[in-house]
């Protein structure tokens, strides 16, 4: 009887290990993540529109249909990116995504506070060898650090009413993420 | 051979009890830190460097991209004030304001996240669309006929949620109670 029940706690605490180490390594074995979604639509490095959500296809789950969409998949590995995009009439935004879909940055119009949202992208490292002379870091220099190499930009212009949604696309259509 | 069955055994326990919590966490919706007024729920945390590991596995096997905290935040709802599960043959009343927002967007997805055909062609509302009353305040009705003033079409799907999101907003993790973020009501009326 001890025996069993021993066996049964061996078990039970050997079900937890698998529980932590499933959910742990889940996020890097998934086929189907929005990182995986995007890159069927999209090359390395430049902006793509992403297609508006209908009731029979959508590249990811729960988008928002209020929006007009681009992503620039990036990748980081070869150099740095310089990123901009105008800012549209109703409202725009800039979300950043690492390789494993998780939202380390985001800016909005107004936290911009130009006509333009412009900002460098770059790894950790990237950063540490930037020269420090002051042409390199004045304030309005808005540099993102990407935890990962490869990596999602959305950029993202609300469409109030159904009429503006050409002057939506128009404003994503301007969007550039280029390596320096 | 006691050794040989009993290893068997335990294994055969733990792969179930392993594998069998990991599916229930991540199809259950069970995420931590959430932030739950009346009948809404958002992680804002999800939309953060600091999301937990079981919401990181959910968005992975989901394929969803959460809002970024910067950008806005989402919140869900999956049944009425009284708990009911939503019910597309049902009517159902959305009333009242929203926090403060710059632009806030309502939509209405199936369970897994995909819009809902209908004969409207309307999948949500946003800010800028929606009739309100000289008080600011409004109301949507969310059902299978069509409705004069904020009509939300259901499609007639069985089981459906709700998504309102608030972009450029002050709503966040600090976010506690309903006096900071006036969600509105929602309740059922008559069914088909």
């Amino acid at each position: 009887m001890i025996r069993l029940a021993l066996w049964l706690l061996g078990a039970v605490l050997l079900g937890g290990i698998v529980h932590l180490t499933t959910v742990l390594l889940l996020p890097r074995m998934a086929t189907q993540d929005a990182y995986a979604r995007v890159s069927t639509i999209a090359a390395v490095n430049t902006v793509v529109p992403v297609p508006a959500p209908t009731p029979e296809k959508s590249v990811m789950p729960f988008m928002d249909p209020a929006f007009a969409v681009s992503v620039c998949r990036y990748d980081l590995s070869r150099s740095p990116l310089k990123f901009s995009v105008p800012i549209s009439q109703a409202y725009t935004s800039v979300s950043f995504y690492t390789r494993n879909d998780v939202a380390y940055y985001a800016i909005n119009d107004r936290a911009a506070g130009r006509r333009v949202i412009e900002l460098d992208l770059m790894t950790a490292a990237q950063r540490a060898e930037l020269p420090e002379n002051e042409e390199i870091t004045r304030a309005d220099r808005l540099i993102v650090t990407s935890p990962t190499a490869t990596g999602l930009i959305v950029i993202r212009a609300l469409v109030p009413e159904s009429g503006s949604a050409p002057a939506a696309r128009n404003v994503l259509a301007a969007a550039q993420c280029r390596p320096q | 051979m006691r050794l040989l069955f009993g290893t068997v055994f335990a294994l055969t326990i733990a792969a179930a009890i392993g594998l069998g919590a990991t599916w229930i966490a991540l199809t259950r919706g069970t995420a931590y830190g959430g932030v739950t007024i009346g009948a809404w729920t958002a992680w804002p945390k999800n939309g953060t460097a600091g999301i937990d590991p079981y919401a990181r596995a959910m968005v992975a096997r989901t394929g969803e991209l959460p809002v970024g905290v910067g950008d806005g935040v989402a919140f869900y709802a999956k049944t009425d004030d009284a708990g009911q599960p939503l019910d597309g043959r049902c009517d159902v009343l959305l009333s009242g304001i929203t926090p403060q927002a710059r632009f806030w967007t309502v939509t209405l997805y199936d369970p897994e996240g995909r819009l809902v055909a209908n004969s409207a062609q309307r999948q949500g509302f946003t800010s800028q669309e929606i009739i309100r009353r000289a008080d600011g305040s409004f109301d949507i009705l969310v059902g299978p006929r069509a409705r004069p003033g904020n009509w939300l079409p259901t499609g007639g799907v069985e089981k459906y949620l709700l998504a309102l999101r608030l972009y450029d907003t002050s709503v966040g993790m600090a976010t506690r109670t309903g006096s900071e973020a006036p969600m509105p009501a929602i309740a059922r009326r008559a069914c088909l």
